[in-house]
């Protein structure tokens, strides 16, 4: 059976968090299929890629390594991604779901005509009965994804075409390290002119300005979210504070920033961040469906509201009805005296 | 430089807004009841083809939707803020696309308009969020793209420079035409309806409008070709079927489930000391913090 094929996105030369969780993920579903794992990255001066995937259990890395790599362009990537693909014949193909990848995986599939599920957030192996004709086919990747702005959930499958494509949000997939340090595959370092040409540069980038996030909010595994009932900017401030104590990051629906208590970069929701952390404590949240579609997915959440009917209290685990600005330092001085 | 741009719209359920009248007893989604819209950021599109327009006197803007009969009202919407003309692109054999049978379908359309330099569509549509469609488009018809632009800098001599978001920052591209261009939600938002256009617009119609009863503007859209919203069928464009509608899908439906908001079984404190004292115990014994 065909192999799976992880696209490494990098960031410079360090492979994204996302793209390492999807080899994680990606080897965990070729075990269930028996088939091997393979990775491939493109860009510049490469040679510290191939110690950063392996221990994550890919069995054969692809590295394209040119000068004209340096920064993502959506051309030469698709161009030498369709081509690695037709050689090889892949049955998975996965991207993260980032900028890059959303602006790559359609590219590829409307070449390799191939279906595409934008978005996963979980991945499953398993049998789909094709009601036209009565097929069973065995061993398809379902692909499960939010949508109609977080109202539905919908597994999609691709039956007949090949590979099945599907772009996986970061966060999601937790990272296992499956290999011993000292373990390595397969290198193989393609010669980029066999599958490029001038024709793929004709986009020119004049101009990058990237500034690193201010914020771990994303991947922060303990969030402490504040809404518009949180009431003042100083009220707001004592977030941090607790978010300190507890190791967190703290986030604010777009009432809050709209409010002037927080900067938008730390906004969850529809229209912000997805976040998926362990703890999500929701304070003066109301829990409107456009904020709750972007930590619904939280493990544990705790919601401080004065309104004991708040909707946000329906998906809490732990409610407390009180004034969150008297709760909040109450809760950060008996944490303290617990330490 | 007179420019032909096309705009690739969507009609949209609002999923921004579900209000009470949209949820079911269950607590699940009546998609019935959401109005239709205007995909927001293909209005973001929208602007920046008239955009082009204003800079590129003699341009025309076409705008291209493909659903049923009712999607004509965003054609209208289009003409009354700026666009030239509209054309819907509807036939049962469209239905049920996923995302490549509708670039299909669109991209055979927009080379049934023949002449274009610029395609432009929104970055994603929000029913499904999932942003092929431009990318797919762009493919098919040979274009490069350029994704997430939120500001077109200058367009001479047939070279584009555009600004373009990327992860934690913004990039700077060049090309020459034609491209295809998707844009951004933080792009410059779309001009009003244009009331003088609207007082002509509002007559406009498809052929299966205009043929309809409740449909009075007859004599005026005889001698005014611009009421006349273009209505173009698979066999129209000349299409493959095989690659249209479900049948035209890679992609299946394997189960949909609504979300519903069930309530947790949660545990409920005071803000009295002693219940939130018992509460931070709790957690931090439970390893929740800490």
């Amino acid at each position: 059976m065909d192999n799976i094929l992880v696209y490494c996105e990098l960031d410079g030369t360090r492979v994204v968090d996302v793209s390492l969780e999807l080899l994680s993920e990606g080897r965990r579903l070729a075990d269930k299929l028996g088939v091997g794992l393979e990775a491939v990255a493109a860009g510049k001066g490469l040679s510290s890629v191939p110690e950063q995937v392996f221990k994550y259990g890919v069995d054969k890395l692809h590295l394209f390594d040119d000068e004209r790599l340096e920064y993502y362009m959506t051309l030469p990537h698709a161009s030498l991604l369709c081509k690695l693909v037709k050689e090889n014949s892949y049955q998975i193909f996965l991207l993260g779901a980032t900028v890059v990848g959303r602006d790559l995986a359609p590219r590829i599939t409307a070449e390799l005509h191939c279906g595409l599920t934008a978005d996963c957030t979980s991945l499953e192996i398993g049998p789909y009965e094709d009601k036209k004709n009565g097929k069973v086919i065995e061993n398809l990747l379902y692909q499960v994804r939010p949508a109609f702005g977080g109202n539905i959930v919908a597994t999609i499958v691709n039956p007949y075409n090949r590979p099945q494509m599907a772009t996986v949000r970061e966060g999601v997939m937790p990272l296992s390290v499956v290999k011993e340090e000292g373990y390595a595959g397969t290198v193989v370092e393609h010669a980029v002119s066999d599958y490029l040409s001038d024709a793929d540069f004709v986009i020119e980038i004049l101009e990058r300005r990237v500034k690193p996030a201010e914020n771990n909010l994303k991947n922060a595994s303990l969030v402490i979210a504040g809404g518009y009932g949180m009431g003042s900017k100083e009220n707001f401030d004592q977030l941090y504070v607790l978010a300190h104590l507890l190791h967190g990051e703290v986030g604010a629906t777009r009432a809050a920033i709209d409010a002037g208590y927080a900067t938008a970069d730390r906004q969850i929701g529809s229209t912000g961040l997805t976040v998926r952390p362990k703890v999500y404590f929701a304070c003066g949240i109301s829990g409107q469906v456009q904020h709750v579609s972007g930590m619904q997915e939280s493990g544990i959440i705790i919601s401080i509201n004065s309104d004991p009917d708040a909707p946000i209290n329906a998906i809490a685990d732990y409610v407390i009805t009180g004034k969150v600005e008297e709760v909040v330092p109450k809760l950060i001085t008996f944490y303290q005296q617990k330490q | 430089m007179e420019l032909n741009i096309i705009v690739l719209a969507k009609q949209v359920p609002d999923t921004r807004n579900v209000g009470e009248q949209a949820m079911n007893a269950d607590g699940t989604i009546n998609r019935a009841a959401l109005p239709a819209v205007f995909n927001p950021e293909d209005l973001n599109a929208l602007e920046q083809a008239l955009l082009l327009k204003d800079s590129n006197p003699g341009s025309k803007v076409t705008v291209l939707t493909m659903g049923p009969a009712r999607a004509a009202d965003i054609l209208r919407e289009a003409l009354y803020r700026g666009a030239d003309e509209g054309v819907l692109l509807t036939d049962r054999a469209f239905a049920g696309a996923d995302t490549l049978a509708t670039s299909y379908a669109l991209s055979t359309a927009v080379r049934k308009i023949g002449k274009f330099d610029i395609v432009l569509c929104g970055r994603q549509a929000i029913d499904g969020d999932t942003a092929q469609v431009g990318p797919q488009v762009a493919q098919m018809l040979g274009l490069p793209q350029i994704t997430c632009v939120r500001k077109v800098l200058s367009m001479n001599d047939g070279v584009l420079v555009a600004e373009r978001g990327i992860e934690n920052g913004v990039e700077v591209v060049k090309a020459s035409l034609p491209l295809l261009l998707t844009v951004e939600g933080v792009a410059a938002p779309c001009r009003p309806r244009n009331a003088y256009r609207m007082l002509r617009f509002h007559r406009a119609a498809t052929p299966s409008e205009q043929a309809s009863e409740g449909y009075r503007y007859s004599s005026q859209a005889k001698s005014d070709e611009a009421l006349c919203l273009k209505e173009w069928s698979l066999e129209y464009i000349g299409g493959d079927a095989s690659r249209c509608g479900l049948s035209g899908s890679p992609t299946k439906v394997k189960k949909v489930e609504n979300i519903v908001f069930r309530a947790k079984e949660s545990k409920r404190y005071s803000s009295s000391d002693c219940d939130l004292k018992a509460l931070v115990a709790e957690l931090v014994e439970n390893h929740t913090i800490g």
